[in-house]
């Protein structure tokens, strides 16, 4: 085991002697961020490879208009808002689900059907699934609209925030001042749309694209292949997490997102606007859409003053750069989406100090 | 059902992270699995092929994939110090 630590050690020494600069690698998986800090594997790499956290945490990506929706739909009678745990504290302009609604129209569930069984439960409520993550948890979604288009549950909406990773990171290599040298591409959304789905940005943007999965073993090897590629000058797209992710992923989700789903713009928090990369319910299931059904124009939401979270999703700064990280904004009082996630950048900082020592240095 | 439903932590965060788990009921498409000890409902829709007694990763109540023995030890042990993490977290944010 250690020999394959040294391993990789050695090609990311090597690389960053070839190349003479830092290295930027950033991680699009909220879960490799985790693990990169639970395991300390910063510290076992050279000191020039940085490893930037990219916008893999669905929750910390949500736009504050997405948010601002939310709170607006909860504030109605006639509504049910279902939820998952961890977007009631996420902050829009006018707060969050958890300081902002009384919580009786907020309930929290862990899947799709728990929100469809609650429209079940509740006939005369109109029950608002708040459906948000990446491509891991969209076909969940869609089975949900399925089968309430099949049984007929005509009090079940979604407010669709699923995002598209791909479309996010072709988005950061489309900016000018992007730092971005290599991906380390997320292990379970690419269970679902398959490393082959990651092709066209090794082939558009000549970037190398490694799957990892997310014990350090497999981020270590990861940065390794990484770092193999960039000393050579190559750029592959290789998967090393091959015990459950393969080329085509999972066709059978990848189908139901398609029947339910359409490509759509979205708002990112950050990255603002991105083309075709967000998911909106298909004209057949429009009565699905809480958008429709309630006569609603979403627009992109205004920035909270001061949080540069928008700033730390794109790999620009590091948390501890904003003036607000571990003053004014911190895990019991958060105020940008990077604080509230357990797998936001800001949060993974402040939890193991890093951000808070260097703050004092300031 | 003769497994005690347990509304797991595991399940309550978003995060693009699915958790091993053993399958051990199965009716038509309903599914009670086992993750370290933790039996919750998951549904096959995602994956018609899976089959009674084997080891799948689940997300959001869907199976998504069908994963090995070794690799699901793996990810069980990550998802243990990732709640250690969580839980940290909760008891800083009160």
């Amino acid at each position: 085991m250690l020999e394959r630590i040294y391993k990789a050690q050695l090609l990311c020494d090597t690389a960053c002697k070839t190349l003479g600069r830092q290295i930027n690698i950033m991680e699009v998986c909220g879960t490799h961020t985790v693990s990169i800090f639970r395991n300390g594997i910063r510290s076992t790499l050279p000191k020039r490879l940085k490893l930037l956290s990219g916008p893999g945490c669905p929750v910390c990506v949500t736009d504050t208009g997405f948010i601002d929706t939310v709170l607006q739909l909860a504030g109605r009678d006639d509504c049910l808002i279902a939820t998952y745990g961890d977007m009631i504290r996420v902050p829009g302009k006018g707060g969050s689900l958890e300081t902002k609604q009384p919580s009786d129209n907020v309930r929290i569930v862990l899947s799709s059907e728990d929100a469809l069984q609650l429209a079940r439960d509740n006939p005369q409520k109109t029950v608002v699934f708040v459906a948000v993550g990446f491509e891991t948890t969209a076909p969940a979604t869609a089975v949900a609209v399925k089968e309430a288009a099949a049984g007929s549950v005509d009090n079940f909406c979604i407010l669709s925030g699923h995002k598209l990773v791909v479309p996010a990171m072709r988005a950061l290599l489309a900016e000018k001042n992007h730092n971005i040298d290599a991906f380390l591409c997320p292990g379970h959304v690419s269970v679902i749309i398959g490393y082959g789905a990651f092709a066209g940005i090794v082939e558009r943007f000549s970037r190398p694209c490694v799957v990892a999965g997310f014990e350090p073993m497999q981020i270590i090897e990861g940065l390794g292949e990484i770092c193999r590629q960039l000393a050579e000058g190559i750029a592959e797209l290789k998967s090393i997490y091959t015990a459950v992710v393969t080329e085509q992923g999972n066709t059978t989700a990848q189908k139901i997102i398609d029947e339910c789903f359409e490509p759509a713009d979205g708002c990112w928090r950050g990255l603002g606007r991105i083309e075709k990369s967000a998911l909106k319910l298909k004209d057949g299931f429009s009565q699905f859409d809480a958008l429709k059904r309630f006569d609603i124009t979403e627009t992109q939401g205004e920035d909270i003053s001061g949080c540069r979270c928008g700033e730390v999703l794109c790999g620009l700064i590091d948390p501890p750069e904003c003036d607000l990280f571990g003053e004014s904004c911190t895990p019991q009082a958060p105020v940008g989406p990077c604080m509230v996630s357990s797998e936001g950048a800001c949060a993974a900082w402040f939890k193991y100090g890093r951000g808070r020592k260097v703050k004092r240095k300031n | 059902m003769s497994y005690k439903i347990e509304n797991t932590r595991y399940e309550r965060r978003i995060m693009c992270l699915a958790i091993p788990a053993r399958i051990v009921e199965l009716e038509a498409d309903r599914a009670v699995v086992d993750a370290m000890g933790n039996c919750f409902r998951a549904k096959t829709t995602l994956l018609p092929e899976a089959k009674l007694g084997d080891l799948v990763l689940v997300h959001a109540g869907f199976e998504i994939s069908v994963v090995d023995e070794e690799e699901a030890k793996k990810t069980w042990h990550l998802i243990a110090e990732v709640n250690n993490f969580k839980e940290t977290q909760d008891k800083v944010s009160g």
